[in-house]
């Protein structure tokens, strides 16, 4: 008999099973061949069998020795949950289970030494969200119809850029009374309220990222709905730097700068300017946290993008010689949007936190005219590579920080002029027309969505500690992974047609969330469309409550 | 729903006209209320024109404070009105002890002020009016200007008729323009501030519909101007942007339509003047409305407009002849008052014009 010893891993220390049954297992292979974290293996097994040939038992034994497929014991190679075994399996033979007695956040970190590190969103909590105690509750009926969502024109875009309080406006009257302009406004974008996020080119495979400007392409030219893509700090290839498509992205600059020699070296081919620039601060998932690319992501055409080497580059949490607001405000936005002559919007994202008001309330005096809109991401919000202490546990719901941004610029009756975007989770429940439209009735102009889009190509991950390991390089469905091998799985087109077809779908939801409360343009701040079911959420949001 | 009623005339017209205007559209309303203002009077305002006269409904109390305050901002009363009532017993009417019509000289420092000066004095003193007479409810201030009155009251139309006397006409009480009402804010509390018309600084304004961005423009309004208060009702928005638009930006009346109900981003894009239209809707993007709605308004000058939400949700037609032009949420109200007229030049206006009538009658649609 062997003894026990209680420090060996087993999977029942694991947050996944293998369950695996040997009698209809053909022996393919396909499961270990797909198991991109080696996870399986192949094993033979010492087995014993009884058996008795007389009429009376008369007990013989027989030893042989069978291949099957066994879990991998390590907290290294650990099974992900992700199901490419069970897709690809022709038997049914294997697939994970879920094991809820999981020692595996005691056992890694004892055996590791480390943080842990893993992509995705924040795993802790299975309660009910915030937005799903909201509801669309003013419905339009008798003196003030309901729209037909079908057959009314609805106007489904938001404002990118700063916007002019009216007086401000160069107005003035010619001879026939009609106005016109006498100096430059600054520019503004009126784009589809929903901005594909900042995911990075490192980050992605680089058939992820093509297939989103594909579809991001498509949507613009062939189903005219101006949907912009950001690139996330990392570049953009300068093919499409070159390209006409640049003006539906919307470039990121943060604190590790990584792209920007390559975009400034192409500033003098471009034909198009980009769609605006977005200046990251800060990102929901792991407010206070730079960037974060692993070694074994950083291909050849990553390095040659980013202009680094091959290592694990991280972005410092600041932006070197930012220490104040108006530092920031005078110091990026200034030299931005001068590096555009002035044409292309520049915005601002920052991790929702406690401050955010007081953020907001600095930039919205914007003396120079030259915030183009504050991007809040909440502590929901999804990322390719974090410590997970910082994911499970820092940050600010986005909720009611974008509502309480919102209220800081309605009393001083400046809503709308610094746009607000928000993320953080949206679309979480698979439902992104409804999050979004309640965010825009709480005050947003628009919102952005990065996790969602990578659910609409293929990735398995979600927020029960399913997958989530986009920081590794071994994405098994090669969204996040630079490994050919694993990137081949994806086939750009379908994901492209996913994400059209993806928004398609909700922008006809959107019309059907708008026509019953009787709008046919986005009711930003319009919060008496809503309800709220629990009396907290309600009082502060500063909603009707119902019940 | 409302129903709501505009004469402009050549000659002066007694409020009797617009009662009849209104009376045949009884159906449609529910017969909570009647309010009127009346600019360009004739009558006994006549040789007035060019000083303020306050409307108010108060208590005994109520006359005492408001003439106290004006004394001591330096006006001096000049003339008084005050309609003969009949308290018949059996009216529907929830009647003020007082109607007060009194027109004042402006104080004396005010004498070579700049017209805009005058202006603002006129509207800061009617708020001060309201705040005073608001505690314990001593009155309802509803306008304080030159060659403008005001009338509001609760309960039949008809019997309010009976009551002030306005069934008979007379040349004493009579106006070149009388925009009316007849229905009390059923949304909202009943209050009389709630009943349109709505009136500031020259500017009238009443609706027929729903505004559902109202939380939008109020939050955004309360802002813009000391004088956008009080949003009893969701059309009060209707008025302040108007007021925000033509005189606080000085735009021709024709973007008020812009600013409103602004063209979808298609339209805009490819016209002359989509710079200057963009611009509006982002800067104005909180004043725009949505919901079913017909608004009329009177402009400083006496000129009176209407137009429509963008979906042309709510009916109004327009109806004319030589001496007199009427606007109607029904058209048999205009039957009522210009039954010979000739019904082939009426207007029916779409979702996308503006209705303009300057002062010699002349009809002008301005497409948005
Ligand atoms: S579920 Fe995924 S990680 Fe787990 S064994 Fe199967 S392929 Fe490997
Ligand atoms: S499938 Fe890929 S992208 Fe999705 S969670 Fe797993 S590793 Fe990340």
């Amino acid at each position: 008999m062997e003894a026990m010893k209680v420090q060996n891993v087993t999977p029942n220390d694991l947050y996944w099973k293998v369950r695996y049954d040997a009698s209809r297992c053909t022996l393919c292979g396909s499961c270990v061949a797909t198991c991109s974290f080696r996870a399986i293996e192949a094993k033979v097994e010492r087995r014993r069998m009884v058996f008795s040939e007389s009429e009376f038992p008369e007990p013989k034994q027989r030893f042989s020795a069978v291949p099957v497929i066994m879990q991998v014991r390590s907290i290294k190679n650990y099974c992900r949950g992700c199901g490419s075994c069970e897709k690809v399996c022709p038997n049914d033979a294997i697939r994970p289970e879920r094991n809820p007695d999981t020692r595996h956040p005691v056992v890694t970190r004892c055996l590791g030494g480390d943080s842990i590190k893993r992509g995705g969103r924040k795993n802790l909590e299975a309660t009910s969200r915030t937005l799903d105690r909201i509801r669309v509750g003013r419905i339009s009926q008798m003196t003030d119809p309901s729209l037909d969502a079908q057959r009314h024109t609805f106007d489904l875009l938001a404002p990118f850029g700063r916007i002019l309080p009216p007086k401000k406006l160069p107005f003035s009257l010619d001879d026939l009374g009609q106005l016109k302009t006498d100096a430059l406004t600054p520019p503004v974008r009126w784009i589809y309220p929903v901005i594909i996020g900042d995911m990075s080119i490192g980050a992605l495979s680089w058939r992820m990222w093509e297939a989103v400007a594909m579809a991001t392409a498509y949507l613009n030219e062939v189903c005219g709905i101006p949907v912009r893509m950001c690139s996330g700090e990392g570049g953009v290839p300068v093919r499409l730097l070159k390209s006409r498509y640049l003006k539906y992205m919307i470039l990121q600059i943060a604190s590790g700068h990584f792209g920007w020699n390559r975009i400034v070296k192409a500033m003098p081919h471009m034909v198009e300017d980009p769609a605006g620039i977005l200046i990251k601060i800060g990102q929901g998932a792991k407010p206070g946290d730079g960037g974060l690319l692993q070694a074994n992501k950083v291909a050849e055409h990553i390095q040659a993008i980013r202009g680094v080497p091959k290592a694990d580059l991280l972005s410092p949490p600041n932006h070197q010689g930012l220490y104040s607001i108006e530092e920031s405000v005078q110091k990026m936005f200034l030299s931005f949007n001068a590096a555009f002559k002035f044409r292309v919007p520049v915005a601002i994202k920052v991790a929702a936190s406690a401050t955010s008001v007081s953020v907001y309330n600095n930039l919205v005096r914007d003396p120079y005219n030259i915030v183009g809109g504050l991007f809040l991401d909440g502590i929901d919000g999804g990322t390719g590579a974090a410590h997970e202490v910082s994911l499970d546990h820092t940050g600010h719901p986005i909720v009611s920080k974008l509502r309480d941004c919102y209220l800081a610029a309605t009393a001083q009756g400046r809503q709308g002029q610094i746009p607000l975007w928000a993320a953080g989770g949206l679309g979480k429940t698979g439902d992104l027309a409804a999050d979004a439209f309640k965010m825009i009735a709480l005050g947003a102009n628009g919102v952005f969505t990065g996790k969602l889009i990578l659910q609409m190509a293929g990735c398995v991950g979600n927020d029960q500690g399913r997958c989530n390991a986009c920081n590794t390089g071994l994405c098994p469905v090669g969204i996040t992974t630079q490994e050919p091998a694993l990137v081949h799985r994806l086939d750009p087109e379908r994901v492209a047609q996913n994400i059209v077809n993806y928004f398609l779908a909700m922008d006809q939801e959107f019309k059907k969330l708008m026509a019953p409360i009787g709008n046919s343009s986005l009711p930003v701040g319009r919060s008496d469309a809503l309800v709220a079911t629990d009396k907290g959420v309600a009082d502060k949001l500063q909603i009707q409550y119902v019940c | 729903m409302c129903r709501i009623g505009a004469i402009k005339s050549l000659d002066y017209l007694h409020p009797s006209q617009a009662l009849l205007l209104m009376q045949s559209q009884q159906k449609g309303h529910d017969n909570s209320g009647f309010a009127m203002i009346m600019h360009d009077l004739g009558g006994v305002f006549e040789s007035y024109k060019h000083l303020p006269t306050l409307s108010m409904a108060c208590t005994d109390e109520g006359v005492k404070l408001a003439e106290d305050l004006l004394h001591a901002a330096g006006f001096q009363r000049v003339m008084q009105w005050v309609p003969e009532t009949n308290p018949l017993s059996g009216l529907d009417i929830i009647a003020m002890p007082n109607y007060v019509f009194e027109t004042f000289e402006y104080p004396k420092q005010y004498k070579h002020a700049e017209q805009r000066e005058k202006e603002d004095l006129l509207l800061d003193i009617r708020l001060k009016l309201r705040a005073l007479l608001e505690e314990n409810e001593q009155g309802f201030v509803y306008s304080f200007w030159p060659d403008v009155v005001t009338l509001k009251e609760i309960g039949d139309p008809r019997d309010i008729g009976t009551y002030f006397n306005l069934w008979e006409a007379d040349d004493k009480f009579t106006a070149k323009v009388i925009t009316a009402q007849c229905r009390q804010n059923t949304n909202y509390d009943i209050v009389r501030y709630a009943a349109h018309p709505f009136f500031m600084q020259g500017y009238t304004a009443l609706a027929n519909g729903e505004n559902t961005f109202y939380l939008k423009n109020v939050e955004f309004q309360r802002k813009l101007h000391r004088g956008y208060i009080g949003f009893e009702s969701d059309s009060q928005c209707f008025l302040y942007t108007l007021h925000y638009v033509h005189r606080e930006l000085g735009w021709p009346l024709k973007y008020y339509k812009h600013v409103m109900t602004p063209l979808p981003f298609d339209e805009i894009s490819g016209r002359d003047d989509e710079q200057q239209l963009l611009a509006i809707r982002q800067s104005l993007a909180h004043l725009e409305i949505n919901g079913p709605n017909t608004i009329i308004g009177v402009l400083p000058d006496n000129s009176m407009f209407t137009c429509c939400d963008a979906k042309k949700l709510r009916p109004v037609v327009l109806g004319r002849d030589e001496r007199m032009v009427v606007l109607s949420s029904e058209v048999c109200g205009i039957n009522e008052i210009l039954p010979d007229r000739n019904w082939e030049d009426d207007i029916y206006p779409h979702e996308r014009e503006i209705v303009a009538i300057n002062n010699d009658l002349e009809v002008q649609r301005w497409r948005q």
